[in-house]
């Protein structure tokens, strides 16, 4: 592992790992919440925000993307909330009536707006380019790490998702009580002043900014995949929440690394002479160990069941031991 | 409702009119829909008293204290807590929610809920210390719950949830512990000891609010009543109130007859208990 991984790897490994953690972390409220569809939702609606915002401002400029995005993403959380209130239904088909509706737009605005000259289409969207974010300085393999001018050559979405991901660790530990009170019950939440419905759309932009970030590096595959699969395969694994947490950033790091390696090298052992996409393997790696937590995990189905019929069982003794 | 409710009479506020009563309701009116869920309810709890609110299924009894406390929009009507508006007085109150009303697959402990109980207590950016776990293992030993507390809260049977969710109250060291069906699905043991707990809360001068759903156990609880079936029927002390020509208000047809003449052949035999 010399210059060569240093120019080609390093960086979309970090950027894999970055992007992972961050959406796992706040993925673990969401699915408490029942809310896993919202990232879904949210990094869907990214599409249409970007392509409005080349159209509004014909250029393909960081700045422009995001902003675009992150409006986009909040004007869909507000449509969920209208439909779902409007239209009484339940905010799960709220989620997948907006955001279908809204990429679908977007692919339309995409095929009607002059994006030839400019590197924007569908398959970028979902898979991003994780692959093409390399580190020219970085020639020099490993000692590029102290030099300060090949530093100042990395791909910008590095040190952007850095931010990002320190950002969602702020956001976890300066609302963690509110977070998880509101969580659990957000009406005792609410009578002692925790603020649920302020915390809960705080979440939701943090979400928001997690899946833009990500989105322009990665496409929205991994996003998507990163706020269900880690932390619904962590929840398998432990009755306890910071544990839980743990076990998704474990998760989330292993599938950005063994995604990216075997969509790299895989089909080479294989025989073949061509990889495959770093995202779509990186989601698929992220699937595959929530499948193995379902068959293995301590909290599968039939293991959860014998927990409360032996609870059930001690529950009688305690009862009668009880002095009142 | 119109700007005369919120104002009391001769022109003083509610809050002015009621001082020391813990929960002092003026107007309230609760709308989900188009329909009133509550209609103008007007009700002053008086300090140091263990009061039911009784009513039949969907007849606001929830929202009622759901909306005192702030937690649904009222579309009408002032409540004060302790002379002063809620916000200012959510250090004094208790609120125990319905048990069903939460997700208890969730991945906490019992200690961990009891905790919550310490929110206002630990303050802003600080987390739980040795001196707030060791209160909220006090907090279940008197609900007989300390041996529970590192078990996750959804191995516990429906009593010991609803323990947990009184010894989070005890936590939060109020004055008004407003709890909505607290005796709803548990079991004989949890009854008692619940009721044991509450009794000693209210003779160390601690008012309580309960909505109940079983009308023979309202003499035997509790000594003041609101009965409510969307507006408010009666309100008062038990021995007073608690008559089945008000229950028959209450409850109109729902109530058979006959069941209101046991209620209140119990009620009759629980004062001459007294």
């Amino acid at each position: 592992m010399g210059a060569d991984f240093v120019v080609l790897s390093l960086v979309p490994i970090a950027i894999g790992i970055l992007v992972s953690v961050s959406c796992a972390l706040l993925g673990n409220f969401l699915v408490l919440r029942r809310q896993s569809l919202i990232g879904d939702a949210v990094s869907h609606v990214v599409l249409p925000g970007i392509v409005g915002a080349f159209v509004l401002t014909g250029t393909v400029a960081a700045g422009a993307m995001l902003l675009g995005a992150g409006i986009a993403a909040v004007v869909a959380v507000l449509i969920i909330e209208v439909v779902r209130r409007v239209g009484r239904v339940e905010p799960g088909a709220a989620m997948g009536v907006v955001f279908t509706t809204l990429f679908a737009a977007g692919v339309l605005l995409l095929e009607q707006s002059d994006t030839s000259t400019v590197h924007l289409d569908v398959e970028h969207a979902l898979y991003g380019n994780l692959e093409s974010l390399i580190w020219l300085a970085g020639g020099a393999g490993w000692p590029a790490l102290l030099d300060a001018e090949a530093l100042a050559a990395l791909p910008p979405q590095l040190p952007r998702l850095a931010l990002v991901t320190l950002a969602v660790v702020v956001f976890l530990l300066v609302f963690w009580k509110e977070l998880v009170i509101g969580t659990f019950d957000a009406t005792f939440a609410e009578s002692i002043g925790a603020r649920p419905g302020l915390v809960g759309f705080a979440l939701i932009v943090m979400v928001a900014v997690a899946a833009v970030a990500a989105f322009d590096a990665v496409g929205s595959i991994i996003v998507i995949a990163m706020f269900i699969c880690p932390p619904a395969a962590a929840r398998l694994m432990t009755d306890r929440l910071v544990p839980q947490l743990a076990w998704s950033v474990l998760f989330a790091v292993v599938s950005a690394v063994a995604g990216y390696v075997l969509a790299g090298y895989g089909p080479l052992w294989l025989g073949a002479s061509y990889s495959v996409s770093a995202a779509g393997m990186i989601a698929t790696v992220s699937g595959l160990i929530l499948a193995l937590a379902c068959l293995a995990g301590p909290r599968r189905f039939g293991s959860r069941t014998a927990a409360r019929r032996r609870a059930r069982q001690s529950q009688s003794s305690m009862s009668n031991s009880l002095q009142v | 409702m119109n700007a005369p409710t919120l104002i009391a009479d001769q022109g003083r506020t509610l809050g002015q009119n009621h001082p020391d009563s813990p929960l002092a309701i003026s107007g309230l009116t609760v709308s989900y829909g188009e329909k009133p869920v509550l209609f103008s309810v007007d009700f002053v709890v008086p300090k140091g008293a263990m009061v039911a609110i009784v009513g039949p299924n969907g007849a606001g009894k929830s929202t009622l204290i759901k909306a005192a406390l702030g937690i649904v929009p009222r579309i009408a009507g002032e409540v004060t807590v302790f002379g002063v508006p809620y916000e200012k007085a959510r250090h004094r109150i208790a609120y125990v929610p319905q048990r069903a009303s939460v997700d208890w697959d969730f991945p906490a402990t019992v200690r961990d809920v009891v905790l919550m109980g310490l929110y206002r207590e630990i303050g802003f950016l600080r987390f739980a210390g040795r001196r707030h776990r060791e209160k909220a293992l006090a907090c279940l030993e008197r609900v007989g719950m300390a041996a529970f507390a590192d078990r996750q809260i959804g191995q516990l049977s429906g009593g010991q949830q609803q323990r947990v969710f009184l010894a989070r109250a005890l936590a939060q060291e109020a004055d008004l512990y407003v709890m909505d069906e607290p005796f709803a699905g548990v079991d004989a043991a949890t009854e008692r000891a619940i009721i044991a707990v509450l009794k000693e809360l209210n003779r160390a001068g601690k008012t309580i609010v309960c909505v109940h759903h079983d009308l023979a156990t309202v003499p035997e609880y509790f000594d003041h009543v609101l009965l409510v079936n969307v507006r408010k029927i009666a309100d008062g002390p038990v021995a007073t109130t608690f008559t089945s020509q008000n229950l028959q208000a209450t409850y109109g047809g729902r109530l058979a007859a006959a069941h209101v003449e046991e209620v209140a052949v119990v009620r009759e035999a629980a004062g001459e208990g007294r």
